[in-house]
């Protein structure tokens, strides 16, 4: 078969009139600038990318947005009334509802991050040498901007039906560091369920996880109420200190070792998804 | 490095659990050429492709693009290549222009260089109109475009094209061949898979036949035509019995199948003796054939010769494959 291997470059170039570039320069050999931007810049491509597919994917974006406040709204006018629990139920609901929108949004990486996979786009990136890192981490980085968003938004609207959090700034700031940190490992970990998963649908799944999660917690209603059996649950999964901690960080009062507990939480998470994520980067790309 | 190919793959072997994909490939493809790897689903051709792209490490062998391993050496291998897989793989809420734009930064241009790079490659694939919009109100044709373009952003020095044009009507088919044989044209080596023999025929250089991840034969369309029969002689038959028995009759020698047309094809050389001889051969009493054409071989009747089945997708393709 030998004798009918490819013609070489000689015959080629007499056909076509020589291997030249549009532009006239020699091309074949690889000439120019090395290809290859600094790691940062792709990484800020990436993100830049994210956010504008989020911001131009308006039934996800509408979603994020309407569900917390539908179900803010819900919770304090429908259920709100035949809650006791010892406050006004918006000032009690309020963080819980922040911590459920934190969540359902972050976990809509899961279904970004399975696209991509899914329609080649990665497979793109890296034959760009573009890695893993930057890959995932403009889907998380572009989360946690969409989310930060929702989250204000919903905040306003609480603060609309009658919240009112004591004026503390420093509380403040540390409310929203926290709620950054719980942005973060939710949306890493959602990247990282992203790479298990084969299509959009089945990633959507995610979600649902992370939207149940809240309901067994002290989001709504105090663990004290809840069956015994649950107790044990409801006090130690992650949600509840995250909540326990934004709660008394906005309301001024004592948070005790929530705080504490929330951040161990939330590094524990991020730690554990962005091992599974290393892990599972290579063999769902192979 | 002017003198390595800018392809060369040695031995490639590649399995996914119990299933062999590829059973020691080897191809040279020459700097600035079209090759054209022709198979069925399941025949190698995308594994190929995603070895030599960095994408997946062989099981064993080795492949060099401009003289670099890809498994070793695996950035500078990067540097040098792009990929346009089976489907558009462009940001639908993205714009054309931010598209390009996006894969230039990830290129490594600057800014205002990947501004340039992207309003010349969308003027160039006839998309300067469409460039301001969104990718989700394209056509199936357009995105290929963009797609296309969108792997030339880096000027790579070797481009590998997945099935470029399945799933395309036949109009924006031809306009992407147009487009392919211009980069080739501009020296741009390109290595694409096929399961249409038309498109390997209209533009590869050389073809390589794949078959159950093995090389089952290379060289130009033309010689491979030539190879495996140069014409072939397709036999009218009168009625359903005369075609089982005209079958029969030819074996493993037909290359051409028609029951509906009640017809069977067979290579030939095109010679007055031979065909005759053929035509005594089959019908010897001279009453069940009652037409008969000579035309050129197509590659389809390659392909069926080489691998006992034919290049079809797989929709239509036998069940059993007999080699």
């Amino acid at each position: 078969m030998s004798e009918l291997v490819a013609k070489g470059p000689t015959a080629w170039s007499a056909r076509n009139g020589g291997p030249t570039g549009p532009d006239g320069t020699a091309r074949g050999v690889p000439s120019g600038p090395a290809r290859g931007g600094s790691a940062a810049v792709r990484a800020l491509v990436l993100v830049a990318r994210c956010v504008r597919l989020s911001r131009r994917n308006a039934d996800a974006l509408l979603m994020s947005l309407l569900l917390p406040v539908m179900l803010m709204l819900i919770f304090v006018y429908l259920f709100g009334g035949a809650i006791d629990t010892g406050t006004r139920y918006v000032t009690y609901v309020a963080p819980g509802v922040l911590i459920l929108c934190a969540g359902f949004g972050a976990a809509g990486t899961a279904v970004s991050v399975t696209t991509d996979l899914a329609n080649g786009v990665i497979d793109r990136f890296r034959t760009l040498d573009v890695g893993p890192v930057a890959i995932l981490g403009g889907h998380v980085v572009a989360s946690i901007v969409r989310n930060s968003v929702s989250t204000v938004l919903v905040l306003a609207v609480a603060v609309g039906i009658g919240f009112r959090p004591a004026v503390e700034p420093l509380r403040w700031l540390a409310a929203a560091g926290l709620l950054l940190l719980f942005l973060l490992a939710i949306s890493w970990l959602s990247a990282t369920f992203g790479l298990l998963t084969r299509t959009p649908e089945a990633a959507g799944g995610f979600t649902f996880v992370v939207m149940f999660l809240p309901y067994p917690s002290s989001a709504f209603v105090p663990v004290e109420t809840m069956p015994t059996w649950l107790h044990g649950f409801a006090e130690h999964q992650p949600v509840t200190p995250v909540i326990e901690s934004l709660r008394a960080l906005l309301l001024g009062t004592p948070p005790g070792s929530a705080p504490l507990q929330a951040v161990a939480w939330c590094l524990a998470l991020l730690a554990l998804a962005v091992t599974a994520s290393a892990v599972l980067f290579p063999r769902r790309v192979r | 490095m002017t003198s390595a190919p800018a392809v060369e793959a040695v031995e490639l072997r590649k399995s996914y659990g119990t299933a062999v994909v590829l059973d020691g490939l080897t191809l040279r493809v020459a700097r600035g050429s079209v090759r054209a790897l022709l198979g069925p689903n399941g025949a190698g051709k995308t594994t190929t492709v995603r070895i030599l792209t960095t994408l997946t490490a062989p099981d064993g062998g080795a492949a060099r693009i401009d003289g670099y391993d890809v498994v070793r050496e695996r950035r500078q291998v990067r540097s040098r290549i792009s990929l346009a897989g089976q489907y558009a793989a462009v940001d639908e809420e993205q714009t054309g222009v931010e598209n390009l734009r996006m894969m230039g930064r990830l290129a490594g241009l600057g800014r205002a260089d990947a501004r340039r790079r992207a309003a010349d490659l969308l003027d160039r694939f006839d998309l300067g109109a469409a460039g301001g919009r969104r990718v989700a109100g394209y056509s199936g044709g357009m995105r290929r475009r963009l797609d296309l373009a969108a792997s030339l952003v880096g000027e790579p020095s070797v481009i590998f094209l997945d099935e470029p044009t399945t799933g395309l009507d036949p109009r924006s088919r031809q306009a992407l061949w147009t487009v392919i044989a211009d980069l080739a044209r501009g020296g741009t080596t390109v290595l694409l898979t096929t399961q249409y023999l038309e498109e390997a025929d209209q533009l590869a250089d050389t073809v390589s036949v794949l078959d159950g991840g093995r090389l089952v034969a290379e060289g130009s369309p033309a010689e491979l035509k030539e190879r495996f029969g140069a014409q072939r002689l397709d036999l009218r038959l009168r009625d359903h019995a005369s075609l089982v028995e005209a079958r029969a009759r030819l074996g493993t020698r037909v290359v051409h199948h028609d029951p509906g047309r009640l017809e069977v094809g067979v290579a030939t050389d095109g010679s007055a003796p031979h065909i005759r001889d053929l035509l005594d051969e089959v019908d010897p009493a001279r009453r069940t054939v009652v037409r008969f054409t000579v035309r050129g071989a197509t590659l389809d009747d390659v392909f069926l010769a080489l691998t006992g089945h034919p290049a079809a997708p797989a929709a239509t393709r036998p069940e059993v494959t007999n080699v």
